[in-house]
């Protein structure tokens, strides 16, 4: 069945979806009961299983390679550890047969003959269904845990992960079509290797390439090399502006709209009436900031010890510190000041306590209300070119998605904005992407 | 020399999946369940950047869930790769097949797989294995880096983990240092199975400090007898339990030819010696193909004759159990386990089920207490 998005004829936007396992920030709740283990394999199976039934696009994985650590100590108030991420794709790869399969790697802590050999072995394994969400980093922190140690410019981070990128599809398309092993020789600024890879190209030719970055830079990655681009733009405004900003740049590399998806990541809270909804949402919102979580977000903005403020109690009455130390291993608060200006303004004009505050600026709730209502925003949003689909994060382990494949997907469905059942096997063919050209 | 005890029990039995050319996932599914069917300790996968094949630990990782009780080794290699990432890889396939994780540690020589990566130049053999060494020692620290009681989820105190129950390990090696702790938690068997091949020297001084497995290639029972003693001496030297290693005898099979034999083209770098069955021995093949090297055995005939010859060395009390690497797995594993394993059940020496169900269980090999767990933090929160 096709929809009509405005009874014209047009064929509706399809809808892509993707399930975030829940990770190691604050945002996923491990006091509920149900909150189940976030390494047991059941529980990634349970998810990933979720996700099949629902006709996801893909399943997604972050990465972590050093525990946080904040005032000098593991960071212990959020979920603390994971498994290593393709190690468990493929092990999912047994378990579900179409979902896609999307692990977060670093290319600044990995090699591209390794990884792309990893990659590659998981689109073999899984049948064609291996992304790859690239990130980069730069943090001496982090780095402590590696050979090179910090060691890359943090200017740098975007070339060496183009470069990888760039050098990864060489060694994929580097056997013959006919299957013979032919050598291969690459000569950049990051990387200067040749030999012969292990692998014949694999079901999808390149595994599909995610990116999450957001900055200038980050966008014309994304236009010149990324299938998919990973985004934290939760209003229908801002979706439209980033949407037609990143593939306005498309063009620029012989590329065409379709070829990239805009996936924000969202959350959703589900009600048997709006107001129900709601109340759900708020006692999320309470799971998620506990008084001792309430003094940490603090403290990431003010950059300095704050124990001895009552997170019932009104916000700290000190300066922040510009260029803290304080948290290692996190993605730092731009502009503290501008933060806690912010802060207090908002404490001041409702009347807020400290962790109601952090409850109140800190809320990344996207879609709220009945099955129906949810259904109608989220089609809103893809017909109106503000994504092509949603990465969606549950705040709970494993079940936290059962509702909306349940309740949501089949409404999405009578919509004619979301796929009946699988069309094709590879993870290319759900999200509509072309088959990448041969380079030989 | 100090004679070694006698190995006690039936052998312990491990099988190489290794097919040229397969890079799907049903041919290792299938031979694995075949293997578990069979009720081996272990199957291993082997890995080189240097040759066609898939990441080894990709595959089992696979058909962990394909599988429930058999014991999963891939080699993972040392010199190319961050000491981080390959424990983490390694816990998190003992996680994802319930404790069934092992590893065969393994080293890259050449210029040319140095060339794959352009980071470093190829190194001589006595210095990638003293690395390799120090691999296998800071993944075991890594492993150990959260105790099993990290995890508390105490509402009161809003903490997920006791942090004094997580450790840095602040390991300095020759060419790397890692700061830890590991990103996953301690995996179900404490520490996953360390395998090493004790061939060459280089590689035997890492077996003896850090392998829970160590592979010998023997040209009989004598030859294995006499490795397995000095692994075990070296290992006491080293400060472990020598109870705390198995030693297991490497044979290449080909069960193609019934009980007849044959002495196959094989690789010359590795010479071996052929066996055949002779009455109701199995013996050296006369005129048989190689000379001893350190030595290798090649076994050419059928099912029984092995049976015989695995019955031979193990009661011999030189060997703790087999590494066999089928040369055309498809089919040979399928002779193996029907025949051979058969046979062995039969003279109980093989298990007819698994009353363990994590890879150390089967070896007879304790879980091992975190190192750090006693070390907490004076006065930290409990």
């Amino acid at each position: 069945m096709t929809g009509t998005a405005d009874g014209s004829g047009a064929p509706r936007r399809r809808i892509h979806l993707a399930a975030h396992f829940p990770g190691v920030n604050s945002t996923t709740v491990w006091t509920d009961p149900d909150s189940g283990s976030q390494i047991d394999f059941s529980s990634f199976e349970h998810l990933a299983r979720t996700a099949e039934r629902g006709l996801f696009d893909f399943f997604f994985l972050a990465e972590g390679l050093r525990l946080r650590e904040h005032k000098g100590r593991i960071h212990d108030l959020d979920v603390v550890g994971r498994p290593e991420s393709i190690t468990v794709l493929n092990a999912l790869a047994a378990v579900t047969d179409r979902l896609g399969l999307a692990a977060t790697v670093n290319a600044t802590f990995n090699e591209p003959f390794e990884l792309a050999r990893r990659l590659s072995s998981l689109d073999h394994l899984s049948g064609g269904r291996a992304a790859w969400n690239v990130v980069t980093s730069s943090d001496a922190f982090t780095g402590e845990n590696f050979r090179r140690g910090g060691y890359l410019d943090r200017a740098d981070r975007y070339t060496r992960a183009a470069e990888f990128v760039a050098t990864a599809r060489e060694l994929w398309d580097s056997w013959t079509p006919g299957g013979v092993r032919r050598p291969f020789a690459h000569s950049g600024r990051h990387f200067t290797i040749d030999g012969e890879f292990t692998l014949p190209r694999s079901p999808q030719g390149h595994p599909v390439v995610i990116q999450a970055g957001d900055s200038g830079e980050g966008r014309e990655f994304a236009a010149s090399a990324a299938d998919v681009v990973f985004t934290r733009h939760g209003t229908l405004e801002a979706g439209q502006a980033f949407s037609a900003d990143v593939k306005g740049r498309l063009a620029a590399y012989g590329r065409a709209p379709g070829d990239l998806k805009i996936m924000p990541g969202v959350t959703v809270v589900l009600g048997d009436t709006a107001a129900d909804a709601q109340e759900r949402a708020a006692a999320i919102r309470q799971q998620q900031v506990s008084p001792q979580n309430a003094i940490l977000a603090a403290e990431q903005v003010w950059g300095r010890d704050l124990s001895a403020y009552d997170p019932d109690g009104p916000l700290p009455d000190v300066d922040p510190v510009v260029d803290s130390d304080l948290v290692q291993g996190r993605v730092r608060i731009g502009d503290p000041l501008a933060v806690v200006a912010k802060w207090r303004a908002v404490a001041e004009a409702k009347g807020l306590s400290l962790r109601q505050t952090v409850v109140e600026t800190t809320a990344r709730q996207s879609f709220v209300g009945t099955p129906e209502a949810v259904a109608a925003e989220m089609d809103a949003f893809v017909q109106a070119d503000a994504a092509d689909g949603f990465i969606l994060v549950p705040h709970l382990t494993p079940g936290g998605l059962d509702d909306f494949v349940d309740r949501v997907v089949p409404l999405l469905q009578e919509r004619g904005a979301f796929r009946t059942a699988y069309e094709g096997r590879t993870l290319r063919s759900h999200l509509g992407l072309p088959d990448p050209i041969w380079k030989s | 020399m100090p004679s070694a005890p006698r190995a006690p029990g039936a052998p312990h039995l491990g099988v190489a999946l290794d097919s040229a050319g397969r890079y799907d996932a049903d041919t290792y599914v299938r031979l694995a369940r075949l293997a578990e069917r069979g009720g081996l300790d272990f199957v291993t996968l082997g890995d080189s950047f240097s040759r066609p094949g898939p990441d080894a630990l990709a595959v089992l990782a696979r058909v962990a869930p394909a599988t429930t009780r058999i014991g999963l080794v891939p080699t993972v290699t040392t010199t190319h790769t961050e000491p981080f990432h390959v424990q983490a890889a390694v816990a998190t396939l003992d996680w994802v097949s319930r404790g069934r994780a092992g590893w065969q540690v393994d080293v890259s020589t050449t210029a040319a797989e140095a060339r794959l990566f352009g980071r470093r130049p190829a190194a001589p053999a006595e210095e990638v294995w003293r690395e390799a060494g120090e691999v296998a020692d800071v993944a075991g620290r890594l492993w150990d880096s959260w105790d099993d009681d990290a995890e508390i989820r105490d509402e009161s105190t809003g903490r997920f983990v006791d942090r004094d129950r997580l450790h840095h390990v602040d390991f300095e090696g020759a060419t790397f240092r890692v700061r830890g702790p590991s990103i996953v938690p301690r995996p179900p068997q404490g520490r996953p199975v360390v395998v090493v091949d004790a061939t060459g020297e280089h590689a035997r001084a890492v077996a003896a400090r850090h392998a829970d497995v160590a592979l010998v290639r023997a040209d009989g029972p004598d030859g294995a007898g006499a490795v397995r003693a000095e692994l075990r001496d070296r290992a006491a030297d080293a400060g472990r339990d020598p109870d705390t290693l198995r030693v297991l005898a490497a044979v290449t099979v080909d069960l193609g030819n019934g009980e007849r034999t044959h002495v196959p083209d094989l690789d010359p770098v590795h010479p071996v010696i052929a066996y055949e069955r002779r009455g109701s021995a199995v013996v050296p093949r006369a005129g048989g193909s190689g000379a001893p090297y350190g030595g290798g055995l090649h076994y050419a005939g059928g099912p029984v004759g092995l049976a015989d010859l695995i019955a031979d060395w193990h009661g011999s009390g030189r060997v703790d159990g087999f590494h066999l690497t089928p040369l055309t797995p498809a089919r040979d594993l399928e002779r193996l386990v029907n025949g051979t394993v058969t046979l062995l059940r039969h003279r109980g020496l093989a298990r007819t089920f698994y009353p363990g169900s994590t890879l150390r269980e089967h070896l007879g090999l304790a879980r091992p207490a975190g190192r750090y767990a006693g070390a907490r933090v004076a006065g930290g929160a409990r």
